[in-house]
This record gives C-alpha cells, structure tokens and sequence, in this order.
C-alpha cells in the first residue's frame, strides 16, 4: 500500500516582483493560498508543476507544498507556508499589507 | 578612509551594466532562471521568502556619512525604508524589485558601494574589529590590511569557484572583538619579541553545522608576508577542499581532516613557492592604502561637558557606562549607536535614522562610521565633550538605548520571517526577550550578557558563540529552539555547549528567564558574569533550571 498522498498547491514567487503566488485551477496565478488548486492527486501534482515551472518569464522556483481543505479553500499546513501567504512577523509588510 | 581608485570605478561600473543586461536579458526570456541565478548571486540578489534581497558589502565595516545617506535614499527609494544590518558587517534591503536591482546597483556605484561577492564561493567581504583605527588597545589600524586583501580578492581568477565561501576576518588588536576564531582566516595582530607587529594566522574556524575554533599555523607572520601567506592558505584548500560534498566543503573540514600539522606544512611549502613572486608591489599598494587610513585631526577641547553630565544626569550616565568604548586618545570615546532598542528587529535602521546618523559623524565624529558584526553602528571618534550632544540627538532619534553589551543587545539572523534557508524565526525571539527583561527592570543588573540567535543550522546569528545560544529548528513541523550555553567569540574563544532538548515558541522565552534568574542566584558576586559563573560552575546548575519539574511532570 503507498501511503496516503498529502493534498498540494502549486506555489512559486513572482519572477519581477519576488512576491509569492499559488496555481489557480484555471491556470492564474493567484496572491491568495486560498484561491489555490488543492491538488489530490499526485500524478496531477506533478502535471500542474510542469505546467508552472514551464512559466519562467512569470515565476520562479515553483513547488509543491502540503495544503489542505479548509472552509474558504486551501489552507496551509506547514508554518513556513503559513508565514508565505502574509509576510514577516516584525513589520507589516508582504501580504498581510498589501492584501487589504 | 580609503576611496575608489579610477580602476576600482570603472570595474564597478562595468559590472553594473553588465548585471543590467543580465536583468533585461533574464526578463526578455533569452536567460532561464538557472543560467540567470549564478549571475544574479555574484551581485549580491537573492531571492527570498517574500521577495528578493538585495545585500551590499560594508568591507571590513566602514562606511562614510555620504555612503550612509545614499543607504538611506536606496531604502526610500525602492524598498521599504529601512535597512538590515547583518552579522557580516553588511546591510540587506528585504524588498528590491528586480527591475529596480540595476538602479539599485548604479546608485550604491555613485558612492563607491557595490553588491559584489557577497555570495557564492569566494572570498567575501573582509570583516574587522568595528573599534578599529580608534581602539585604546590596538596595535595598528587592521583595515589597510583589509583594504589590500579586498583588492587583492575582489575578482581574483584563481579564487572565484572556491569549494565553498570563504570568510576572513582581521583585527588589530589583542581583545578579539572580530570573531576571528570563527572564520575560515582569522588575522589577529600581535608584536614579536623585537617588538614588530605582524600576525597570528588562524586557519579552519566556521560556525553551521559543524562548529570549530580555528587553530593557529603561524604564531608571527610579519606583515609583509600576509598576501602571500594567504593566497597560500587559499591555495591549499582550492586543491584539497571537499567539492563532492556541500556540508564538508569549508576549510573546517579539510583542516580537520587533513590534521594541523600536515595542512600547516603544505601552507609553508607553498608559501615557500608564492613568496618570490610577490616582487614588493604588494606592499608599494599597501602603504599608499595606509595613507588613505591616516587617523583625523583629533581636537583639543575641554571636557568639563562630559563629567557635568555624568555627575549630573542618570539617563546619560547609564548610556556612558554602557556604550562607550575606551578610545586610545583619552579625551574621545568609541561610541556604539545601540540597534537594538528594547522590541524592535536587531540591526533594523529607518532611512531617517540613517540620515541622522550620518549627520552625526559629521558634526561630531571626524565623517567615521563603523558597523559592528554585533549589528549596531559605531561612531569611532567623539570627543568627549560633544558626548551629550550626542546623546541627546540619538535619543530623539530612537537610537539611545542603553543596552551595549547586555541582555538586550542580541544578535539575530532574519530568521524565517524573511530568510528561504531558514528552520524557525528569530526575530520574534529577540524581541520578546528585550521587552521581557526590560519589563523585568533586571537587564543592567544582569550585566555583560551576549544572547546570539540563529533561525537555522547556517548560524548566521552566531549563537554558537553566543553566552547564552539560541537556535531555531523545524521539530516535526514545528518551530522548536534549541539551547547553548557559555560560548564565547572572543580571544577566549569556545563554542557553545548544548543544555538538552529544545523549548517551543512560546516557551523559550521562559526559559532563557530561569536561565538568567539561575545565574542571578548563582554569581559569585555582582561583578562576575554570566560567563564567568558558567566557566566556574559548568553547565550542570544551569540544566537544573531550565528543565526544573519537568521530571515530576512526565510522572504525573
């Protein structure tokens, strides 16, 4: 039996501005973690990170990251990713910022 | 301080406009971002947690006040403000868009600033003890040395594509405020017997994942033999270093597993070959360099104004007890501007406070500026009667804290509030541990205590070396910080021995707390520190009070 595979989003930073994004269903890519495809599959994991890494004059570095399903979409499960979708802890800065 | 020579100028500039071509070439497509990353590593961009990062060489640490400003008018500018300054004697801007970097990089060239080899594996940025040129114990200033060293690698063909990055730091005096045990060259000067200076020439120092102190190969290298030597040293670990492994690739490790001696030999046998070849220009170059160090016109003034105001004001008094330094002209002072006001981010300066810094070393510090690896701002030379002038400018700036070389004045990493490489966050650790002890009212009879924080195994907040070392470790998916106690960075060097298991987020902070009210309740008397009541007593009173009930806890 393979071990269960863990949901996932397709994250990367912007390739101008740096700042981090996630791989909509709809192949936009997207500020908000929760406006992300939650991916369950994981040949299809593999898939939309191809199509990802396949946008080098818009992102750089794309992965996968562990996510799961939370009442508004996906949610981060990892605290690293979870400290990527707003910014740093000492200044208002990033997202948390930037996203009101 | 030195200046740009024509040469220095136009290979700098050359190197802006090629990275501007790089940057277009990168956005137009004609570059993938893995031909484009070594490009953009060797000026200095990173690409970060939330954005890129942009760190410009300080070398050896000085700085001038129109240097600061353009600092200043580049964070207004295109990023947010402020400025980080690093461990490294460096400063980081956290938020540079990268079609911005180019200007960026033009606007750092204006003021004889540069990005160049603050990453990848060569010799990066020289660092020195920040009290240089001004320090009562010194022998010589070490920063012509360190100028001649940054010429001699800047670009140097053979050390480009080192194994790893190499890190050499110098200091030139006998009280090591530079670390210099910890780096892959420490240069520590002292006089022989016919009362000469030249160097102590350590080899194999690092802090990461495998922390060392480094051992001395030479007790006495006279001057004029330092660029040989190390090219030398260079030269031996170009060949022997560890390519095939990234984690065993630094000079520590060849050091450690070539042995002392048989490295200290191949040193020799190639400094034997080098030697000859260095026909004198290099110390032609060398004393034009020390020219440009010469020591300012130090004033004669009273200093009646400095012994009213610590006779009369409290305030100045603990500031003056804490924050100055003893400069080897007895009517100045060395003065540490304290980065670290109680709450906020270690070595974080506004635009403004930078500009008010600059302003301040020309009124009243002959146009000198350091910064310190400890992360704080030096103003070398003021004369002791402009000190509550001084004072009262900082103050109203933010930048009076009294806290030099206290519990406070921690050194942090970014940590994962900004950094890609990191396991845990930093910052927030610091900053509670300020408030916590500032609340506590307990900070100035504590006394001398470095508190050094890392947000990953790459130690880049030192805390190895720190009295009290914290560490910021991905335990299962959660932030866990392990402790060290009693390391030291200075000419007593050691590294930090480990207390037990780790401590949560929000249980650290506590837990440095028993730590401190355990060496409260243990020192000898008021004067002996931390340090020293670790040395006499060991780690184990210390392990007691940090793990106190929790044997009663698993129990129940």
């Amino acid at each position: 039996m393979s071990r269960r595979f863990i949901p996932k989003v397709v994250t990367a930073n912007r390739l101008r501005e740096g700042d981090v994004v996630y791989l909509t269903a709809d192949d936009r890519w997207t500020p908000h973690h929760h406006e992300a495809e939650l991916i369950e599959d994981e040949a299809h994991a593999q898939l939309r990170l191809l199509h990802a890494a396949a946008q080098r004059l818009y992102v750089v570095g794309a992965y996968l990251a562990d996510a799961k399903a939370g009442p508004d979409g996906p949610e981060p499960v990892h605290f690293r990713e979870e400290f990527r979708t707003r910014g740093p802890s000492n200044y208002r800065h990033g997202k948390q910022a930037d996203l009101v | 301080m030195y200046s740009y020579s024509e040469f220095d100028e136009a290979y700098v500039r050359e190197r802006v406009a090629q990275f501007t071509h790089q940057v277009e070439r990168r956005l137009d497509g004609s570059l993938t971002e893995d031909e484009f990353r070594p490009l953009r590593l060797m000026n200095g961009l990173y690409l970060q947690l939330h954005a890129y990062m942009l760190r410009v060489a300080i070398p050896y640490g000085t700085i001038n006040p129109r240097q600061m400003r353009q600092l200043a008018y580049i964070a207004d500018t295109w990023d947010k403000g402020y400025g980080h300054f690093t461990t490294r004697q460096n400063i980081q801007f956290n938020w540079p868009k990268l079609p911005d970097v180019p200007a960026m990089l033009s606007a750092l060239a204006d003021v004889g600033m540069h990005a160049i080899q603050t990453s990848g594996n060569c010799v990066r940025n020289v660092t020195a003890d920040h009290f240089a040129g001004a320090a009562a114990d010194e022998i010589e200033d070490p920063r012509p040395v360190a100028e001649l060293l940054r010429q001699w690698s800047t670009d140097h063909p053979e050390f480009q594509f080192l194994p790893r990055k190499f890190k050499i730091a110098i200091t030139g005096s006998p009280n090591d405020r530079a670390v210099t045990r910890a780096h892959d060259i420490g240069l520590r000067m002292v006089r022989n017997e016919a009362g000469e200076p030249g160097f102590e020439v350590m080899v194999g120092g690092g802090l990461g994942r495998t922390p060392m102190i480094a051992h001395t190969v030479r007790d006495f290298l006279p001057k004029a033999d330092l660029l040989p030597y190390v090219e030398a040293v260079l030269s031996v670990y170009n060949v022997l270093g560890r390519r095939d492994n990234k984690y065993k690739a630094r000079v520590k490790i060849t050091v450690h597993e070539t042995g002392k001696e048989e490295i200290t030999r191949m040193i020799e046998e190639r400094f034997a070959e080098l030697r000859p070849l260095f026909g004198g220009n290099d110390q032609k170059l060398l004393a034009e360099i020390e020219e440009a160090f010469a020591p300012p016109a130090f004033k004669s003034a009273p200093t009646d104004a400095y012994d009213a105001f610590y006779k009369a004001d409290p305030t100045f008094r603990a500031w003056a007890d804490t924050n100055l330094a003893k400069h080897r002209n007895a009517d100045y002072a060395i003065v540490t501007i304290s980065i670290k006001a109680h709450g906020e981010t270690p070595g974080d300066a506004t635009s403004d406070q930078m500009r008010e810094i600059a302003a301040l070393a020309e009124e009243f510090g002959h146009n000198e500026l350091r910064i310190s690896h400890e992360q704080n701002v030096i103003l070398p030379h003021v004369h002791k009667g402009d000190l509550p002038a001084v004072h009262a400018r900082l103050v109203k700036a933010g930048l009076g804290t009294a806290n030099v070389g206290l519990i406070s004045d921690i050194i942090a990493c970014p940590g994962m509030d900004y950094c890609a490489l990191a396991t845990a966050r930093s910052i927030p650790i610091a900053q509670e541990i300020a408030t916590t002890f500032r609340d506590l009212d307990l900070e100035h009879a504590i006394g001398p205590l470095k508190i050094k924080i890392s947000g990953c195994i790459n130690a880049c907040g030192h805390h190895h070396v720190g009295h009290i070392g914290i560490l910021g470790l991905d335990r299962a998916g959660v932030e866990n910080y392990q402790i060290t106690l009693g390391g030291d960075g200075t000419e007593t060097a050691s590294i930090g021995e480990k207390t037990g298991p780790g401590f949560a987020y929000d249980e650290i902070v506590p837990a440095v707390e028993r730590l401190v009210r355990a060496y409260l309740g243990l020192r000898a008397s008021a004067e002996e520190t931390f340090l020293q009541t670790y040395r006499r007593l060991g780690i184990e009173p210390f392990k007691a009070a940090l793990y106190e009930g929790e044997d009663s806890q698993d129990a129940a």
